[in-house]
């Protein structure tokens, strides 16, 4: 088997010294935030958790063009089977996070089975994702052995690192920004092997690539996989760190769209979308959810303006936005996403 | 169980059948004729029920006579979203016309719950107490009359469709969008007018069900994944099968409601819902081709 070039067109990705040196210093900037300015340790972790999640919807929506619209059902599962491993068995989240990523990986894959077996796409896959994670919603607001409707609290046992438990915010900031660092690193590398360039194939021609010789159901597999299981271990992380969870707040809906909106607002299909698209929904949601504590939902009225404005204007997110419009000015491939 | 208690139950999911027969053939038409999924169904729905609400609340009017000011609202809604907002980007790939009708749902439901905080608002009316009985079963007249409303327009959108120059070109620009074009239709009136009349049966459907249905910023969500069981079940676009399919759901709810306990008897329709789309996803009546 022949090596693909390693500069194609697309993927040129080759590093500057300039870029290792920003890199550089968002690194130190990140790991001595908590010190300078700690009252935003909060947003800041909302900001990673989302971010690793966005990834995960990304490898999935953005690279190989199935978008999901109930990827809650995976934050859920990550959620709920760590949490009840933890009550009921006492294990530890630090191994209740690989059970509930194999939890999530399985159900992805179950899933990924029987849509793209029938070459399901589009809006049928959308629609299909959101049933299952609408099942998954009624099942866990209807069986009182997981919490029902009222959900379920995950008892503190004060500080304790043993079991992901701490009384300050800073552990949390790490362990989110280094599962960030690492998803980021993830997709940037899945970008660059063979199965990048496949789930690119798959998303762009299906057939086509199906004729050259792309197994398109396998590339989809993959990418549901790692996308399903990115995405539970955000949420048990989200579990852990919040201490709560109920149906609503994990499969619902809303959760959903908070988890796609980063990557399809950032960039879909780009390693840097979901974290600029985070960075820039999350503070938004945190302060008007302030601004408007009786009225829960009044962020989704500006992320639904936002995802207007963007699909109408700048239908390949920023980052995509970014690239056509530098590329136009003769920058074709310093913009290394 | 008995089996008066059956019949009740099988009678009670016909008459919800009608509605979801129409909130149904709104979405189907869309599709049909744009190829666009509309997400905001639901706060169309939404909206509708908000409109009858308010004009039954504020102006005293009949709640059967807010249903016309709810279709009359809800076109110009309907025609105002697809000229400034779907046509312009009919040309994007499909999945960006579902993400902005998915964000103007998220828009319109939470800016509901701005203006008319996120509270369950019920219609007083004198209709709902009365029920006329046939042996054992009970027959709840709102619900005859929002069973009759959904006919009557469903059987109107159909003459319309087949009997009328303005349906023959309807249908024209859903067949062959181009030839239609070359034949001197304005296809993007036709999909102004079509938008127009699935958002009023999104209005009209809503303003049936308020007598019955409390009125709430997310009441849209309830039905809107039901329209599209139904949409999916009768064929993607295909009117007839629109109707037949809400009948089916509805009974198919109303049974599971038998058995099941309260929070999943939709679980049924989902189930429905998945097996359709994976093993026949032209739906029970589609076309091979479609």
């Amino acid at each position: 088997m022949p090596d693909i070039p390693e500069q194609t067109g697309y993927l040129k990705r080759k590093f500057y010294p300039r870029t290792w040196i920003t890199i550089g210093i968002a690194l130190v900037v990140l790991h001595i935030l908590p010190w300078v300015v700690p009252n935003i340790l909060h947003i800041m972790i909302m900001i990673f958790l989302y971010t690793i999640m966005g990834e995960g919807w990304n490898v999935l929506g953005g690279y190989a063009g199935q978008f999901s619209f109930g990827h809650s059902v995976f934050f859920g599962i990550g959620a709920y089977v760590s949490t009840l491993l933890f009550i009921h068995f006492g294990l530890s989240p630090w191994f209740g996070i690989f059970v509930s990523c194999a939890a999530g990986i399985i159900f992805g894959l179950f899933f990924g089975f029987l849509s793209f077996r029938y070459h399901l796409k589009g809006p049928f896959f959308a629609l299909i994702m959101l049933a299952f994670a609408e099942i998954f919603h009624m099942i866990a607001m209807a069986w009182s052995a997981v919490g029902g409707a009222s959900g379920l609290l995950i008892p503190l046992r004060g500080s304790c690192p043993s079991l992901m438990q701490f009384i300050s915010k800073t552990p949390f900031y790490f362990i989110s920004l280094w599962l960030m660092l690492g998803s980021l690193f993830l997709v940037w590398w899945i970008e660059g092997t063979r199965m990048g360039l496949y789930f690119l194939a798959t998303r762009e021609e299906h057939d086509a690539a199906e004729a050259l010789g792309v197994n398109t159901f396998k590339t989809q597999m993959v990418a549901m996989a790692i996308s399903a299981g990115m995405t539970a271990i955000g949420g048990t992380i989200y579990a852990q760190y919040i201490l709560y969870i109920g149906p609503d707040s994990t499969f619902g809906v809303a959760n959903s769209v908070e988890i796609m909106l980063p990557p399809i607002i950032g960039g879909p299909g780009t390693v840097l979308g979901p974290l600029l698209g985070s960075a820039l929904l999350t503070p938004l949601s945190e302060v008007t959810r302030l601004a408007f504590q009786s009225y829960s939902g009044v962020h989704l009225m500006i992320y639904g303006v936002v995802l207007v404005i963007v699909i109408m204007f700048l239908p390949n997110g920023i980052l995509g936005f970014a690239r056509k419009a530098l590329s136009g000015f003769g920058f074709r491939g310093k913009l290394s996403t | 169980m008995t089996y008066s208690f059956v019949l009740q139950s099988l009678l009670n999911g016909l008459l919800i059948g009608g509605v979801y027969s129409l909130m149904a053939i709104g979405l189907t038409l869309v599709f049909g004729v744009m190829k666009v999924v509309n997400f905001a169904h639901g706060s169309l729905i939404m909206l509708g029920m908000y409109t009858s609400y308010w004009s039954v609340m504020m102006f005293h009017l009949n709640p059967y006579a807010s249903i016309l000011i709810s279709f009359v609202v809800l076109f110009i809604i309907g025609v105002a979203f697809q000229k400034f907002l779907i046509n312009p980007i009919l040309d994007a790939p499909e999945h960006n016309q579902l993400l902005l009708t998915l964000g103007v749902s998220l828009f319109l439901e939470n800016l509901a719950v701005f203006l008319w905080s996120p509270d369950y608002r019920v219609m007083q009316t004198p209709y709902s107490e009365i029920n006329f009985y046939i042996g054992d079963i009970s027959i709840s007249l709102v619900k005859l009359l929002a069973f009759g409303v959904a006919i009557l327009l469903a059987a109107i959108i159909y003459l319309i469709l087949t009997r009328t120059d303005l349906g023959k070109a309807i249908r024209a620009a859903s067949e062959e969008p181009r030839g239609s074009l070359l034949m001197g239709i304005n296809i993007q009136r036709i999909y102004i007018i079509t938008f127009g009349i699935g958002a009023a049966c999104a209005g009209v459907s809503g303003a049936a069900i308020t007598p019955f249905i409390p009125v709430y910023p997310y009441a849209g969500w309830l039905f809107v994944i039901t329209a599209f069981v139904v949409v999916v079940l009768g064929g993607m676009g295909n009117v007839p099968g629109a109707f037949v399919g809400g009948l089916i759901i509805g009974i198919a709810d109303s049974v599971g409601a038998i058995f099941l306990p309260g929070g999943m008897k939709s679980i049924i329709s989902f189930i429905i819902f998945i097996l359709i789309l994976l093993f026949k996803p032209t739906g029970l009546f589609g076309r091979k081709d479609a």
